[in-house]
């Protein structure tokens, strides 16, 4: 009864297909289109030939561009700086802490505000953090300043906050599956050797669950440097990153080969910054081992 | 638990933390002032009937609906035919491809809004609903790729092996044995990629006509002061019926695992 190998890759091709020729076709396509794009010339809604390297040069030299990439990468450094060292104790709470039984609410717990109304939550940090806001009523209700802090006039902090709070839970679960994954009785072999629970901690646990913080850094790191929605919202189109560029280019200026550009350019450094750090962490790891 | 009270401290206010704009919801939809702030003034319900009078608004949670039920079901069977074909065969190509279908859960979404976008415009293909269902699908794949494969990686194989043997043909095991053990996965990957389309933005507003969605409605709105009141109502019944969904969606999953003898790994992700 048992499949024949050729007849089982015949399967397995003939199944994976539908879903394979949709992504190639509205995904795969789509972007080798913005490739090709980028190296053309753009005016007015249209591309021509030749093929040029000039939107590279100007997307280099130009100041504007150089000005708008480098906020985009330090507010999604800040983020995820912050999303993972917060998210840490909780991750190792719930997995060393937490009954057998209850992980799965916990886990639970933690990701639903990830799927609840996105824009509602970004939309609900303006009226939070903005002038005369929730947070200036509480401020000023309680007596503690004198004036408003008015979060919402700094930008960028508030930018930073809003993302650290959507993008929490992301950083919760691989730490969560890493942890999960250290094995309970190295622990007690460390602690029977005299070794502090903290020393265990520093000394074991940290560096099995680093691949959990790596997973963590990279999907709050990738997804941030493109967000869209919260320097719209929440910045009120005053401070920009590199994904409201990218559709100011394409909508607004018209110019798809700029605009077409920018996002080849942008995702090839997050993809250059994300394998210099795993390439940084696998040394990093393996000389501990 | 002597060690662990401090961390507990700490994971509660966590909570707290995430959980903070969603309780304030409800506080200032209810709040009797149109000024979204502290001291409350008293409690009122004319937000939700100034929400609900809104005609536009009902047209784009109608536009809404449609898109995430056309969404849901097509991301859900092309779902199917990725988990199975990845978690049961062995075919040449199947770590590119697998890469390529999830691929999406980490391209920024303004990238692929404004690559199809590009590629829509060349071709000449009016934006509508149907683009932006184009555009969800592909987003919400990963996603129900992701639910369905430890749907199918906690099926046992000998099941379907037993129902060959006793004579049924590859069909009927899989619409008898298979598919009924996988169901819960199926709902759950259903609700899942539901609440994802309802949610979404960018897509939602470039690939779409003049014609807005929920998400795009909403955005519009919040920039008019006098409108926010009412989209908190908005916003707390979309909360409320969003945590109803996902824990039905849970409970699927759970089950689903459950029934076919796994062992609970975790959370949707």
């Amino acid at each position: 009864m048992a499949a024949t190998p050729s007849s089982e890759v015949r399967s397995g091709l003939k199944l994976i297909s539908p879903p394979v020729f949709y992504a190639i076709l509205m995904l795969a396509a789509p972007l080798a289109t913005v490739l090709i794009y980028s190296v053309m010339t753009g005016e007015k809604g249209a591309v021509s030939l030749p093929l040029t390297l000039d939107n590279y040069y100007e997307l280099f030299t130009k100041p504007i561009y150089r000005a708008l990439m480098w906020r985009s990468l330090m507010v999604s450094f800040f983020v995820t700086l912050a999303t993972v060292l917060l998210a840490y104790p909780v991750a190792y709470f719930v997995s060393f802490h937490v009954n057998p039984s209850r992980k799965s609410l916990w886990l639970f717990l933690i990701t639903i505000p990830f799927w609840t109304s996105y824009i509602i939550r970004v939309s609900l940090w303006r009226t939070i953090l903005g002038y005369d806001g929730i947070l200036d009523s509480v401020v000023m209700g309680l007596g503690l300043s004198d004036t408003q802090p008015n979060i919402l006039s700094n930008g960028v902090l508030s930018i930073i906050i809003t993302l650290a709070h959507a993008y929490a839970p992301f950083a919760v679960l691989p730490i969560f599956v890493s942890l999960e994954k250290v094995d309970r009785s190295l622990l007690e072999a460390g602690q029977d050797l005299g070794e502090s629970r903290w020393m265990t901690f520093l000394r074991v646990t940290l560096p099995l669950s680093l691949p959990g913080v790596i997973a963590a850094v990279l999907i709050v790191f990738i997804p941030t440097v493109g967000d869209y929605v919260t320097p719209e919202l929440i910045g009120g189109g005053r401070t920009p990153m590199i994904a409201n560029l990218m559709e100011t280019q394409m909508l607004k200026q018209r110019d798809q080969a700029m605009g077409s550009a920018i996002a080849v350019a942008a995702m090839t450094i997050v993809a250059l910054i994300s394998i210099a750090f795993v390439l940084w962490n696998r040394r990093f790891l393996g000389g501990r081992k | 638990m002597k060690k662990g009270s401090g961390l507990s401290v700490y994971a509660i206010l966590y909570l707290i933390f995430l959980y903070a704009p969603i309780l304030i919801l409800p506080v200032f939809a209810f709040n009797d002032s149109q000024v979204v702030a502290f001291p409350l003034k008293g409690f009122t319900t004319q937000w939700f009937g100034e929400m609900w009078a809104d005609a536009n608004l009902r047209s784009a949670l109608f536009r809404s609906l449609v898109i995430a039920l056309c969404t849901a079901s097509l991301a859900t069977i092309l779902g199917l035919f990725a988990a199975r074909a990845s978690v049961r065969y062995n075919f040449p190509g199947k770590t590119p491809a697998m890469g390529l279908i999830m691929l999406p859960m980490v391209l920024p979404d303004i990238v692929i809004a404004m690559a199809l976008l590009i590629v829509l415009l060349s071709l000449s293909v009016p934006l509508s609903m149907l683009t932006i269902i184009m555009g969800h699908v592909l987003l919400c794949m990963p996603f129900a790729v992701a639910i369905l494969t430890s749907a199918f990686q906690s099926l046992d194989k000998s099941l379907e092996e037993a129902a060959l043997d006793l004579g049924e043909t590859r069909a009927a095991t899989f619409r008898l044995i298979i598919l009924p053990l996988v169901m819960p996965g199926i709902i759950a990957s259903f609700l899942i990629c539901f609440t994802i389309s309802i949610d979404e933005f960018v897509l939602a507003n470039f690939l779409g006509s003049g014609k807005p969605v929920l998400s795009v409605y909403i955005f519009g709105q919040f920039r008019f002061p006098a409108k926010v009141p009412s989209m908190l109502a908005l916003g707390t019944i979309l909360v409320l019926f969003s945590i109803i969904l996902l824990g039905f969606a849970e409970y699927m999953r759970r089950r689903g695992i459950a029934k076919a003898g796994g062992k609970d790994s975790g959370g949707f992700l």
